[in-house]
C-alpha cells in the first residue's frame, strides 16, 4: 500500500504556529536553520517571539533556559546534530538539571538528512539525551504523530527532546490518529501497539515504525504473527508494553534510524534485562559514521529497512527456540 | 519589599556614609560566614567568592528588588552567579535576607543539605539558576531579560561573571546577544580578580584589554574598584540609568580580599582554609570588625 508522505518537520512547524495563537507564553529561538527546521514559520507570524541568535549552539539553549525560568515555553530548533552535541553541556547544565521547561526540537535527525554526510547525520541524539535525568525523548513517527507529540510536549511541564526529520516520510497514521483501523490516544511515555501479534515483537521509533509495518506485512505472509510497537517516546520508555510484549512473543526486534549503542535498542535492553530477559536483536547504524548518498540509498545501505527486519525477526526467533 | 540597609535615593551625603558604613560591615560578616562555612565544609572555593563579596552584597542588601518571603515573586530583579563556584558568597547573603535558615550554611556541600557545591536552584530558595559549568550563565540571563521585555515587565537581570571564565566562547556568544537586542535591562558584573586556577589570566589566556573587548562588542562599559561600596552604588545606578544598552561593570578585585595571607594567593582558589589559617583569619576579621 503506497501512502501519503509528509515531514515531520513540517507537521512541527505547522503545529507550533497553532499552538503560539493559542498561548501567548510559547516563544520560538533557532541558531540560523530557522528555514530548514521549520521554527521560521512561526518566527514569521510571530516575530516578537521568535530569537534567531545566530550559528551558537550554546547560545540558542542557554538562551532558551532563561526563557524558561522566567515563565515561557522556548521551543528551540536546530539540527539534531548540532543541538544535542554542540551543546551538550549546556542542556545537562542549564536544561536538566535545572529541570527547566525548554522543549528541544531538533529537526535532520539521523541519516535520512542524506547527501550532506556524516558531519550532519544525527545518529547519537537519543543516546545522549536519554542519559539526562528529568529528560524526556520522542521521535514522532510520522506527520500525524509529530503535530500530536508537538501538542503534546507543549502541555507538558519539563524539559524535552523531540528530534524530527527532514525527508518525507510515509505517513502511517490517518487524520484522526488512527492505524488500519484502530484508532489510538496519543500519550506521553505510552507505546502504541499498532498490530497485534504473538510471535515476535518489533519496537520501533521514528521513521523505522514505517518499517516494521511492512516487515510485520512480509512476516504475516510466511505464517509469521509479528506485534508491531510504536515507541514514539524513547524515554520514559513505556516498559509495561514492551515488557508484556516480551513475555508474550519472546523475542524482540528494536529499529530505529540512530547508532545501535545506546538509543532505543539500548533502552528496550536495559529495560527488558530486568524484567523479561528474551533473546534481542537490533536493527540500526552499526558502530559507524556514515556516508554521503541520497536518503533512499543510505537507508538500504545501513539495513534500515523492512527486509532487513524480517531476517532479525527470524534471527531472534531461531534464539528462542 | 526592598530589602535595603538604609534608604535607596535621594541620599544625603550623611545617610550615604551611613549606609557605605553599613554595608562594608554586613560584607565584613558576610566574610567570616564563608570562611567558616568552607571550613565547616572541608572544600570549596573562599578566594573567589571574597573578591566578589562586595559587589554581592551591594546588589542584594541595596540594588536589587527582591523579597525572601517570596523567592518566585514574578516582579524581583534577577541575580545569575555565572561563575558558579563563588556561591559561599551568595549563600552568605541569602541567609542573612532568610531565603533559608542560617545554621544550613554549617551544612554546606554534605548530603542532604540544601546547599550544593554550586548554585542549584531546584534545591535552594533565592537560587536564580544553576550553575558551575562555566559560561553559561549570561545567556541565561539574556533570555531572562528578553522575558521581561515580552512580558512589558521592568525587573532587572544581573549576572555575574569571572574573568577567567570570560575565555569561554558562550560569555562572547552571550555578549553579542545582549547588545543586539539592546538589553539595557540587563547588567553584567566581571568579577576581575586577575587569577584563574592554573596561574594569572594574562598568563594563561590573555584577556586584556578587556573592557575595549566589551565595549567593541556593544556594551556600555564601566570600571570601578570591586571593594569600594560607593563605586559599586553608583556604578549600578548608572547602569539603571542607561538606555539601549547592556552594562558590563568591569569591577577590579583582589582574589582572597579581606584576609592578609589569602590575598592575590592562588592556593585559596579551591580549597578552605586549615584550622590554624581559620584561626589567623578569624582573628583579622575580629580586629576589623571591632574597628581596630
Amino acid at each position: 500500500m503506497s501512502r501519503p508522505r509528509m515531514a515531520t518537520r513540517d507537521a512541527y512547524g505547522k503545529t507550533l504556529v497553532e499552538l503560539g495563537r493559542k498561548n501567548r507564553d510559547i516563544v520560538a529561538l533557532d541558531a540560523d536553520l530557522a528555514d530548514s527546521t521549520r521554527s521560521g514559520w512561526f518566527g514569521k507570524e510571530f516575530p516578537d517571539r521568535f530569537f534567531d541568535v545566530g550559528i551558537s549552539e550554546e547560545n540558542l539553549i542557554t538562551v532558551a533556559a532563561g526563557l524558561a525560568a522566567s515563565g515561557k515555553i522556548p521551543f528551540a530548533s536546530t539540527f539534531a546534530v548540532f543541538a544535542t552535541e554542540r551543546a551538550f553541556n549546556q542542556i545537562r547544565q542549564s536544561v536538566a538539571l535545572c529541570n527547566l521547561n525548554v522543549k528541544i526540537v531538533a529537526s535532520h535527525g539521523g541519516i535520512t538528512v542524506g547527501e550532506d554526510g556524516a558531519s550532519h547525520h544525527s545518529i547519537f541524539d537519543i543516546a545522549l539525551m536519554r542519559i539526562l535525568p528529568n529528560m524526556t525523548v520522542v521521535v514522532p513517527a510520522d506527520a500525524v504523530e509529530a503535530i500530536l507529540a508537538t501538542k503534546a510536549i507543549a502541555e507538558y511541564h519539563g524539559p524535552v527532546y523531540m528530534r524530527t526529520g527532514r525527508s518525507a516520510v510515509p505517513q502511517i497514521f490517518a487524520e484522526d490518529y488512527s492505524c488500519d483501523g484502530r484508532g489510538f490516544d496519543f500519550k506521553l511515555g505510552r507505546a502504541v501497539t499498532l498490530r497485534e501479534g504473538s510471535d515476535v515483537a518489533i519496537v520501533a521509533t521514528g521513521l523505522m515504525v514505517s518499517e516494521a509495518l511492512s516487515a510485520a506485512d512480509i512476516l504475516e505472509a510466511e505464517g509469521v504473527k509479528a506485534r508491531v510497537i510504536d515507541a514514539h517516546t524513547v524515554k520514559p520508555l513505556d516498559v509495561e508494553a514492551i515488557g508484556k510484549a516480551a513475555k508474550e512473543c519472546g523475542a524482540v526486534v528494536t529499529a530505529e534510524e540512530h547508532t545501535v549503542l545506546g538509543g532505543l535498542g539500548g533502552a528496550v535492553s536495559e529495560a527488558l534485562a530486568g524484567c523479561a530477559p528474551v533473546p534481542i536483536e537490533m536493527i540500526g547504524v552499526q558502530d559507524v559514521f556514515t556516508l554521503s548518498g541520497s536518503p533512499g540509498a543510505l537507508l538500504v545501505e545501513y539495513g534500515l529497512t523492512s527486509g532487513r527486519i524480517v531476517e532479525a525477526t527470524k534471527k531472534a526467533m531461531v534464539r528462542r527456540s | 519589599m526592598r530589602k535595603a540597609v538604609a534608604g535607596q535615593s535621594g541620599l544625603k551625603s550623611d545617610d550615604h556614609y551611613e549606609l557605605v558604613k553599613a554595608l562594608e560591615k554586613k560584607a565584613l560578616g558576610f566574610r567570616r560566614d564563608i570562611l567558616e562555612m568552607t571550613y565547616a565544609a572541608g572544600s570549596g572555593h573562599p578566594g573567589g567568592s571574597l573578591s566578589a563579596i562586595d559587589i554581592i552584597t551591594v546588589l542584594y542588601l541595596h540594588a536589587m528588588r527582591i523579597d525572601s518571603k517570596n523567592p518566585h515573586w514574578p516582579d524581583r530583579d534577577r541575580f545569575v552567579l555565572s561563575k558558579g563556584h563563588c556561591v559561599p558568597a551568595l549563600y552568605a547573603v541569602l541567609a542573612d535576607l532568610g531565603f533559608f535558615p542560617r545554621e544550613e550554611l554549617l551544612r554546606l556541600r554534605k548530603l542532604g543539605c540544601m546547599l550544593q557545591g554550586h548554585p542549584d536552584m531546584v534545591m535552594t530558595p533565592g537560587v536564580e539558576m544553576s550553575t558551575g559549568s562555566l559560561g553559561q550563565g549570561l545567556s541565561v540571563s539574556c533570555g531572562m531579560a528578553l522575558a521581561a521585555r515580552l512580558d512589558a515587565k521592568d525587573y532587572r537581570v544581573y549576572c555575574m561573571i569571572g574573568d577567567g571564565e570570560s575565555q569561554e566562547g558562550n560569555i562572547w556568544a552571550g555578549a553579542m546577544l545582549a547588545a543586539h537586542k539592546r538589553l539595557s535591562n540587563l547588567t553584567g558584573i566581571l568579577d576581575r580578580n586577575g587569577l584563574q586556577i592554573d596561574g594569572t589570566t594574562e598568563h594563561i589566556m590573555s584577556l586584556e584589554p578587556l573592557s575595549e573587548k566589551w565595549r567593541s562588542f556593544g556594551w556600555n562599559v564601566l570600571e570601578i574598584d570591586g571593594h569600594d561600596i560607593s563605586q559599586i552604588i553608583s556604578a549600578l545606578e548608572l547602569a539603571k540609568e542607561t538606555k539601549d544598552k547592556p552594562t558590563m561593570i568591569v569591577a577590579k578585585t583582589v582574589k582572597g580580599k579581606g584576609i592578609s595571607f589569602m590575598e592575590n594567593q592562588l592556593a585559596y582558589h579551591g580549597r578552605a582554609l586549615t584550622s590554624e589559617e581559620m584561626d589567623r583569619a578569624r582573628e583579622e576579621l575580629s580586629r576589623r570588625e571591632s574597628g581596630a
